[in-house]
């Protein structure tokens, strides 16, 4: 299972799915009316990382998170 | 690693005092700060952050690895919840032998973490939260897991 966090002003709790890749993550996500406006502007990190990519393995344990348009300061 | 977090409005007169009384003697020509200020503006009471650690920690590490291949050393101190207006919510400064390495790397630092640290920034408007979308930049890389073919 890898796990996906929402973060900042996405008001979604965790979900856990078992998935083997982020392009599965990118189909699974498709029929989530909810997120589709987030996921248009979300970045995506693996296990922290900013990634650019869907050609990126998962393996059990993984977390993903989406980050929303940032504005610190 | 110098990256402080702090609940609530940051304490300006000691964060600073305190760097200046660090770093004075490690004969760093050159110490150059910016003071964020919450203004007040468009009805708020002030605004609000959520921070994700992990990754800000990562992004401020690179940008300390680069100063320093610059002879340069970056502080930063941030808020975390809300800060009220007329109050400061983030402070950076750069250390380095001469000005003008400062001068270029406080513009530089800045100007990416305003695009790339994971910080979110909401309104305090009547005692609620309000994404500031609008204020808002998207990461590089956004929209990745967007299906437009759906």
């Amino acid at each position: 299972m890898i796990k996906v966090e929402f973060l900042g002003p996405i008001k979604k709790e965790a979900v856990e799915v078992d998935m083997e890749s982020l392009a599965a993550l990118k189909e699974y996500f498709k029929d989530d009316e909810d997120l589709q406006d987030w996921l248009k502007i979300c970045a995506v990190s693996v296990n922290d990382k900013i990634v650019c990519s869907l050609d990126v393995p998962l393996k059990d344990g993984d977390k993903v998170s989406l980050l929303p348009p940032v504005c610190g300061g | 690693m110098s990256l402080e977090l702090y609940e609530g409005s940051l304490r300006v007169e000691d964060i600073l005092s305190h760097w200046y009384q660090k770093y004075k003697d490690k004969n760093y020509g050159a110490f150059i700060n910016f003071v964020g200020i919450v203004r007040d503006e468009n009805g708020i009471d002030g605004l609000s952050f959520d921070i994700y650690e992990p990754i800000l920690n990562e992004w401020f590490y690179l940008w300390q690895q680069k100063a320093q291949k610059e002879g340069a050393y970056l502080l930063m101190a941030h808020s975390k919840g809300d800060v009220l207006n007329h109050t400061s919510s983030y402070i950076s400064a750069v250390l380095s032998p001469q000005r003008k390495v400062s001068l270029r790397l406080i513009n530089e630092f800045v100007e990416d973490f305003k695009a790339n640290a994971p910080i979110w920034k909401y309104d305090l408007i009547g005692g609620e939260r309000v994404y500031a979308k609008d204020r808002s930049m998207a990461i590089k890389g956004s929209g990745l897991l967007y299906n437009k073919e759906r």
